[in-house]
């Protein structure tokens, strides 16, 4: 009998486990996020101070992760609503490569720009 | 009455994703382009504030994330954890009233 991981180890599979945990990664981020931003209420002074510890690289690094997920959650969430709105197609892996490569493709810009 | 709940949540979800997308694109677009010089509250003011279109914008992005942050969270509790019933669902109402809060509070300091 095969294990629960070798009939689950397809991309369909972990382009479905990606979205999960990508959704989970924002869904606990965006409070903080919109928590951040509303500083702005008491001055720019506080909204600074939090954007000055943000320069750190570590958190830079958390933010291009954070950028990342937030792609590849739109992207891959796009493959799904085109999965279950329009005809089939059958180069499932090619939209998975196309989903991921683009939520790569904005984490290294983030980045670039960045740092 | 809970397979008609579960319909529309399942309708809500997938069109708050449709809303969502577009705005996350433009998002993605803002945050790339306005970190180039490195982020401070009068850039990021200045940008926004005194505008109806960025106010709109992310009004509309705030409702659209709480619907479905709050429905894709209830799925994956129900999926993957033996939470169920009523408290659940409290505690996403919950959940989303808090997005809510602090979303349209965000909004209101940047524009």
């Amino acid at each position: 009998m095969s294990s629960p991981l070798a009939t689950r180890n397809h991309p369909t599979y972990w382009a479905f486990v990606l979205h999960r945990l990508s959704g989970l990664g924002l869904a606990i981020f965006v409070p903080a996020h919109l928590y951040v931003l509303s500083l702005a209420l008491e001055g720019e002074a506080a909204l600074d101070g939090f954007l000055r510890w943000a320069e750190m690289p570590l958190v830079k690094g958390a933010e291009t992760i954070l950028v990342i997920l937030l792609a590849v959650h739109m992207a891959g969430g796009a493959r799904l609503l085109a999965l279950e709105f329009l005809p089939w197609r059958d180069r499932q892996k090619s939209l998975i490569a196309i989903a991921f490569g683009f939520a790569v493709a904005c984490g290294l810009l983030f980045l670039m720009r960045a740092v | 009455m809970t397979g008609r709940v579960e319909l529309w949540l399942y309708i809500a979800q997938r069109v708050s994703a449709m809303v969502l997308a577009p705005l996350v694109l433009v998002h993605l677009a803002t945050i790339v382009y306005a970190i180039r010089d490195g982020l401070s509250a009068a850039e990021i003011l200045s940008r926004t504030q005194g505008s109806i279109l960025w106010a709109g914008f992310y009004g509309l992005f705030v409702v659209a994330a709480a619907v479905h942050g709050t429905i894709g969270l209830r799925v994956i509790l129900r999926e993957m954890t033996p939470w169920r019933g009523k408290s659940l669902n409290v505690a996403a109402i919950g959940f989303c009233l808090v997005v809510l809060f602090l979303g349209f509070r965000a909004v209101e300091a940047v524009t």
